[in-house]
């Protein structure tokens, strides 16, 4: 019953997947969040005028992820971009995070007291320099627990890459399955990568909200 | 550069086949955030027991939800099952996979809204002669919703987007089951998906709509 087939080979072959799965989300994170800077400030700083912004990066929240992904890679041979799959991978998942970012940015910005904001425009500070010493580093404070749970969101979501091709590690654990037919092993094994994963970017996060609450 | 002509007329010519996909979404998507709430209702009071193996069982089923894809936790279902003899179809492994994690990430709302109940209520319910079902029934449960009522609407939103998933392992009833079925019928993959997003965003901002008015109506006092 305790035999398998399973062989140290598959587990590389995994571990590899894994690296895909963490490259992925660091490269999507980076993009999600410049962007999600970019459109919360100007979300927060300009309520009225970027409506329209709010609108598209609505279309971005309320499509499936699986479905953004087949149109743009759909949409990358239309054009005739030469783009590998890891690239339209990790672009969509950077515009899809960096429209759940912006929400975030725009919710820790709007939670500065404006207050804050007038005391220090009032000391002389420019809108520049309150924006970097003064609303920016209130804001990380209380946006950082969304911004992990986005983290840990997208390295979640990056399992659908499979859908157009890309090796990560859940399709390397179908591989797996289909080559030794015990599916129920492999897939816990995959999801104990997962949760390690997860498990240690939580873990780091709580341990920085935990450094920064020291400097209040 | 551009050569390609887009052919919208097949496209729309499966309208009528992928609403009837979208109501199938839909039923999906409302019956696991029924069974989502009864059970994260469930999970939430037996994270409080004493018990450590309800406790136990609570604690796990929440942090195996929330730490992992929901596509895996669906291919658990469909391919991992097998393996005790148990074959679901794929729309029976969607509803339970997608309710799995519906119930996981509600328990963790349900877990908030539950200490915004003050304590003092519960105790003052049962010295009225209540029992503690009934004051959880009566008491607890309707403030508990008032509060959670926000997460709920948008669970409900990611469980439609949830049901997509189904098409990976192999349902094709659902919107994007149908959309797919077309697509590899003609391969006009961008005119059908962009049809299908075009409907998932629909449902999304009808659903985000209806609660909104639900609220308006329910929570008025």
């Amino acid at each position: 019953m305790f035999e398998t087939s399973f062989t140290w080979n598959d587990l590389k072959y995994m571990l590899e997947g894994a690296w895909i799965t963490i490259l992925l989300t660091i490269g999507a994170m980076f993009i999600g969040s410049l962007g999600g800077l970019v459109f919360g400030l100007l979300r927060a700083i300009f309520p009225r005028a970027s409506l329209p912004l709010a609108w598209v990066l609505d279309i971005f929240r309320s499509v499936p992820l699986l479905i953004q992904f087949v149109l743009f890679n759909a949409f990358k041979s239309i054009v005739g971009l030469d783009m590998s799959v890891f690239m339209v991978a990790c672009l969509v998942l950077g515009v899809y995070s960096a429209a759940y970012c912006a929400e975030i940015v725009r919710g820790g910005v709007l939670a500065v007291p404006l207050e804050v904001r007038r005391a220090s425009r009032s000391l002389g500070l420019t809108f520049m320099q309150d924006l970097r010493y003064i609303t920016l580093p209130l804001a990380t404070r209380v946006a950082f627990p969304g911004w992990l749970n986005l983290t840990l969101g997208v390295m979640k979501d990056t399992a659908l890459v499979m859908w157009i091709g890309l090796i990560e590690l859940l399709r390397a654990s179908q591989t797996i399955v289909t080559r030794i037919q015990e599916p129920l092993l492999v897939l816990c094994i995959a999801g104990l990568i997962y949760y390690i994963m997860s498990w240690v970017v939580s873990q780091v996060g709580a341990r920085i909200e935990k450094r920064w609450q020291q400097d209040d | 550069m551009f050569d390609y002509t887009f052919h919208w007329r097949p496209a729309f010519r499966a309208l009528p086949d992928m609403l009837a996909g979208a109501w199938v979404t839909l039923e999906l998507a409302a019956l696991s955030m029924i069974f989502g709430v009864l059970i994260a209702l469930a999970l939430t009071l037996a994270r409080q027991q004493r018990n450590p193996l309800l406790r136990g069982v609570a604690v796990s089923w929440v942090s195996v939800a929330r730490n992992t894809p929901a596509l895996f936790q669906i291919y658990i279902i469909y391919f991992g099952l097998g393996s005790f003899g148990l074959h679901v179809n794929s729309w029976l492994a969607l509803l339970i996979g997608i309710t799995f994690n519906n119930a996981g990430y509600l328990a963790e709302n349900f877990r908030g809204g539950l200490a915004a109940v003050p304590d003092t209520q519960i105790r003052a319910a049962r010295s009225l002669g209540m029992s503690a079902f009934q004051a959880y029934r009566l008491i607890v449960v309707p403030q508990l919703l008032r509060i959670v009522f926000y997460p709920i609407t948008n669970q409900m939103v990611w469980a439609v987007l949830m049901t997509s998933l189904g098409v990976i392992v192999g349902m094709n009833t659902d919107l994007t089951g149908v959309t797919q079925t077309y697509n590899v019928k003609t391969f006009r993959t961008f005119e059908y998906f962009a049809l299908a997003a075009v409907l998932y965003y629909l449902i999304a901002k009808a659903i985000v709509i209806v609660a909104r008015l639900l609220a308006w109506r329910l929570f008025r006092y």
